[in-house]
């Protein structure tokens, strides 16, 4: 009885965590599939659609039929994606070495939690913020709709910031305390010792917190969407309206016919965020070897 | 002396990152609390929501946001501590745990919106439910999955080694050393993760889009036939929950009280993930006390 109940749970236990690769599996060949679909047997070419930026998915045939360009929304969504980052990490590292090395007690104890919760505010909150606070605050500020990409990256930046925040806590933390100490025993000042010794020794850390950070910035779909604009150009300015990957998903998705070249259009854009957000595990692990050597 | 200036300007700069951050967050939840309180009130809890006119509350919306948790998270529990118990006691170094290992950390990477199409392709589409609590609940279980597991399997393993080897001494076996004095060991951190990851998802509104769907059909609270489609409890009946209701109204919605409904949503959002944020610290550390006879 006691042996049958150990190999039932053994492999009850082993079932669930082959179900992790299952899944991850599925996701990956269904909307693979999906994703491919545009190109297969429709003699569209992979260049026109990932390298063009005319999206004009309903062009009649006479006209020259559909164009499917989708470099738009995957410039959007690099250019929104390391705006936020490039605003947000440096305020995020500083962050992060006042909470390890500088802060006072009561300091930690306001930092830590008020991080906490800004990582648990839901991301249509912050959506619905931006709309609500910065966009208005744009469009007097420096005319136009307000919906721009300035709103957007703001806004991600904003979001991303628990992120690289305590990813960076995590590995200052980890130093070994020596480190800290040989250089304040050879007349280091705080500073000097941050910038020299303890900053370089945690950076493949934060770029991994940033990495992650950015991979967010990538997939975050409603409070982007919600700001952005949703015009399907690569924005010559800051103050533009632009779209990105995720936005043209959630906008269309639910207005397009399931196979339709319009919708499988989607669904390739859908594959690149999935082939991006491997590409960004890709780029933590080599961070990660390079840490070690 | 030029030392000293700059490692005194340097401290400045630090001081004032931490209080930008402080400021950011303070002003977001204080403006979301401010606008959103004097709307939430108990109608605005409890009544349906309207489609043209003014006046419309989110009372099904939030019913569903609660079931939708409920029954995401009574999958996602058992599945995720299981498979936490097997990567902590039972694998080996080898392939199929580097690929377990491997598949959580694409899957934590995932984009919501593409576990969503996924749960379009899979759970609406190919299963035949449609738009459907369920399509929507297991959606969430995927988002949630790979941190569970995490949670799972690092309360499983911080419980100290003496007190597996005690069970295993005493010729207890593996799983009756799991279920008799892992878990209950691990309870405090476990119950603490379970509430963490259901607050994450609580407000989650990417993946439900295509899954749960964007409408409410009108429900009859009084009707607890599990199957009428009119019943809250049928877990096939589509339901947008709180979080997509505030996207829903912001981008197609024709009420003109957009402002007022966004408004009191964001605010119960908001104090929702709050209080489970407090729960999680509380409970745990009073399960903590109680069974270590501590604490108090």
């Amino acid at each position: 009885m006691k042996w049958k109940n150990e190999i039932l749970g053994k492999w009850t236990s082993f079932l669930c965590a082959g179900l992790v690769i299952v899944i991850t599996l599925s996701i990956v060949s269904f909307i693979g599939i999906k994703g491919l679909s545009t190109f297969i047997n429709t003699g569209i070419s992979p260049v026109d659609v990932l390298f063009s930026t005319d999206w004009i998915p309903d062009r009649p045939d006479a006209e020259g039929g559909p164009a499917l360009g989708i470099l738009p929304f995957f410039v959007g969504s690099i250019v929104v994606s390391l705006l936020a980052v490039s605003l947000s990490a440096p305020l995020s590292i500083m962050a992060a070495f006042f909470i390890n090395e500088i802060a006072p007690a009561w300091g930690k104890k306001m930092l830590q939690p008020a991080i906490e919760l800004l990582a648990g505010i839901p991301s249509v909150v912050y959506g619905w913020l931006g709309l609500s606070i910065l966009v208005p605050l744009i469009r007097n500020a420096f005319g136009g709709l307000g919906f721009s990409l300035l709103a957007g990256a703001l806004v991600l930046a904003v979001m991303i910031m628990p992120t690289i925040v305590s990813v960076s806590v995590d590995t200052i933390r980890a130093l070994p305390g020596s480190y800290k100490e040989a250089a304040f025993a050879l007349g280091s000042t705080r500073w000097q010792a941050i910038r020299t010794v303890l900053l370089p020794a945690a950076l493949p850390g934060i770029l991994t917190g940033i990495v992650l950070g950015l991979s967010r910035a990538f997939g975050e779909a409603l409070a982007v969407q919600m700001v952005i604009g949703n015009v399907r150009e690569i924005p010559n300015s800051l103050f533009k309206p632009a779209t990105t990957l995720t936005s043209g998903i959630t906008m269309d998705m639910g207005y397009t016919v399931m196979g339709s070249l319009w919708n499988n259009a989607l669904w390739t854009m859908a594959l690149l965020l999935l082939l991006m957000s491997f590409v960004f595990i890709i780029l933590i692990r080599l961070i990660g070897k390079k840490g070690l050597a | 002396m030029k030392v000293r200036t700059a490692d005194n300007v340097a401290t400045v700069f630090f001081w004032l990152a931490a209080l930008t951050i402080i400021a950011i967050l303070a002003s977001l939840i204080g403006y979301v609390l401010y606008h959103g309180a004097k709307e939430i009130d108990l109608d605005f809890l409890t009544k349906p929501a309207q489609n043209l006119r003014a006046g419309g509350g989110v009372g099904p919306q939030l019913f569903n946001s609660f079931y939708i948790l409920v029954l995401s998270m009574s999958v996602t529990v058992p599945i995720g501590l299981l498979a936490g118990i097997y990567l902590a006691e039972y694998a080996k170094r080898g392939f199929v745990t580097g690929m377990v290992r491997l598949c959580i950390e694409a899957l934590t990477s995932l984009p919501s919106i593409v576990v969503g199409l996924f749960g379009l392709l899979v759970f609406v589409n190919f299963t035949g439910w449609g738009y459907s609590l369920m399509s929507g609940a297991l959606a969430l279980t995927v988002i949630n999955l790979p941190l569970m597991v995490r949670i799972s399997e690092e309360a499983v393993r911080s419980v100290p080694g003496e007190l597996k080897e005690g069970s295993l001494a005493l010729g207890a076996t593996r799983w009756q050393t799991v279920i008799r004095v892992l878990i209950p060991v691990a309870l405090p951190a476990l119950i603490t993760g379970v509430i963490i990851t259901a607050g994450r998802v609580f407000g989650e509104a990417a993946a439900l889009l295509y899954t749960a769907g964007i409408s409410s059909p009108p429900l009859n609270f009084s009707n607890w036939d599990i199957t009428s489609p009119a019943s809250p409890l049928n877990p096939f009946r589509p339901a947008a929950t709180l979080a997509v209701h505030i996207w829903k109204i912001n981008s197609e919605a024709l009420i003109p009280d957009v402002r007022r409904v966004a408004d009191g949503s964001a605010a119960v959002l908001i104090l929702v993930v709050i209080t489970f944020n407090i729960l999680a610290r509380w409970v745990g550390r009073i399960i903590h006390g109680k069974m270590t006879a501590s604490g108090r």
